[in-house]
């Protein structure tokens, strides 16, 4: 569904990915890691279009990344932080995410209703807690029934309750054969919500494959043990890909 | 994009600045026309308050809204929308605020106690030095990642006009005084969009008599139909060169 082609991006000297490629495919789930820095957030609005790539390609379904912006219908995207005008209230941001899919009529409100947040429409996004405001870009980014979504840290800052309801949320769309995107540090998190793992190391894929594989690999049973190794072999050497590639 | 602009101005004309800056003006409008009734008077105050404050409250306001916009601007990216929709309703939108500002603030008192050309040119001027002040500081916001640096940018380039600039003029004028130098200030004054509104403000009034020959001579050319084409011209091209430049680095820049 989204395939990444020798993806490049510099930002000054730093070479944040390099000679990227990556499949994505509908019907997975992927847990994207990485050490801070690593490329993880850059790859993501290189997909959304924020971040313009230096050389090489995107496609989502068939599209192109460049020049229509079309492809971003079938995208629903949290951001890590959500930030709104102040103003603005609930209800009003709500139409104007509707008015710019105004082909789009039938709405997947199951969050808006679980968060309660039609009895807060009225509210002004200035006025909203942090955590109200991540329910709100959590509920927008599910609201016109997107095929890919994209999650930069979807439970950091909701209360447990709410994390509960986006998890059983975002398994749900995953059984009906959806793509999900999901980073976060939270590695329970991560191993509940997805089946493959990808892991980034200096703008390259250090490791992308199921997550059982995963815990074949590095011979350990649980997933943050297994994760922890991946990390411990990127920090000895750089050659590590082909030792990979043997086992 | 008319639907982004619309939520854009919703968001803008909604804030607490834009109504403190409205009282603002209004308030300094009252109070000049109370001092005098004179309508040259009044208008030659107003110019002078309004050349120096209205292109430093538009750089600075423009900045952090552009900054305090930036997260939202990043979540609009995200959806379906052009990239350049996306700065363009943004930077509409501040444009109107300020205008829409200026236009009620000077224009109530105004409907209310009188006005002659010259204070309609006040009015004109205002709203053209908003948008190339507005300008500027979305360039400087697009150049720059950091709030505090594009902020002094925006206020090197106030100061450089409003200040820098005329000390610069007059160093000129003195030095090469034994030359005829009209059509070199007029040049100079083409250069700068706050001294071609001052110019064109001082124009409507009767003191360039008080200015000599240059003043003579500036009085003939933009009282000339071509030298008001010319005028016009030049605010068009200050107006649409800073927010044009602006749209052009938007385009490719990352967020």
């Amino acid at each position: 569904m989204i395939s990444v082609h020798n993806l490049s991006k510099k930002f000054g000297k730093l070479q944040v990915l390099n000679e990227f490629n990556l499949e994505f495919e509908l019907g997975n789930s992927y847990a994207l890691m990485g050490p801070n820095g690593s490329g993880k957030t850059t790859l993501i609005k290189t997909i959304l279009g924020m971040v313009i790539p230096d050389s090489g390609d995107i496609t989502v379904g068939s599209q192109s990344i460049q020049g229509d912006v079309s492809y971003r219908k079938q995208i629903g995207y949290m951001p890590q932080i959500g930030h709104y005008p102040a103003n603005i209230k609930i209800g009003q941001l709500f139409s104007m995410m509707k008015d710019m899919r105004p082909e789009i009529k039938n709405y997947d409100l199951e969050l808006v209703e679980a968060f309660g947040l039609e009895e807060m429409k009225d509210k002004a996004m200035g006025t909203l807690s942090g955590g109200t405001r991540q329910k709100v870009s959590a509920a927008l980014a599910f609201l016109f029934h997107p095929s890919i979504l994209i999650l930069d840290e979807p439970t950091a800052g909701l209360d447990p309750i709410a994390v509960e309801l986006l998890k059983t949320k975002i398994k749900k769309e995953r059984a009906q054969g959806k793509l999900i995107l999901i980073t976060s540090h939270i590695l329970s998190d991560l191993e509940e919500l997805t089946n493959r793992a990808i892991y980034i190391y200096e703008g390259e894929v250090f490791f992308s494959n199921t997550i059982e594989e995963l815990k074949e690999i590095t011979g350990e049973s649980k997933f943050s043990p297994a994760i922890a190794k991946l990390m411990e072999w990127t920090l000895k050497k750089k050659s590590k890909k082909t030792i990979l590639n043997h086992v | 994009m008319f639907k982004l602009l619309k939520y854009a101005l919703y968001d803008i004309l909604k804030s607490r600045f834009a109504i403190i800056y409205t009282v603002f003006l209004a308030l300094v409008a009252i109070s000049i026309y109370q001092v005098s009734d004179d309508l040259s008077k009044v208008s030659l105050s107003l110019m002078n308050i309004m050349i120096l404050f209205i292109p430093l409250i538009s750089a600075v306001f423009a900045t952090t809204h552009f900054y305090n916009n930036l997260e939202f601007i990043e979540l609009m990216l995200a959806q379906p929308v052009k990239r350049i929709h996306v700065f363009l309703s943004q930077l509409l939108a501040v444009v109107i605020m300020l205008s829409l500002s200026i236009l009620l603030g000077f224009g109530l008192p105004m409907m209310l106690w009188g006005a002659d050309s010259s204070l309609l040119t006040l009015l004109v001027v205002g709203v053209v030095l908003s948008s190339v002040f507005a300008g500027f500081a979305f360039l400087a916001s697009v150049l720059t990642r950091d709030k505090a640096k594009a902020i002094g940018i925006s206020l090197a380039l106030w100061i450089y006009f409003s200040l820098v600039y005329d000390g610069l003029v007059l160093y000129i004028i003195y030095s090469f005084a034994d030359y005829p130098l009209e059509k070199a200030t007029l040049a100079l004054v083409m250069l700068n969009p706050v001294d071609l509104g001052r110019i064109l403000m001082l124009m409507q009034l009767d003191i360039s008599a008080l200015m000599g020959y240059t003043g003579a001579f500036f009085q003939q050319f933009f009282s000339s139909g071509s030298g008001i084409l010319i005028a016009t011209f030049a605010l068009v091209i200050w107006m649409l060169v800073p927010n044009y430049l602006a749209t052009r680095v938007f385009r490719k820049r990352d967020f």
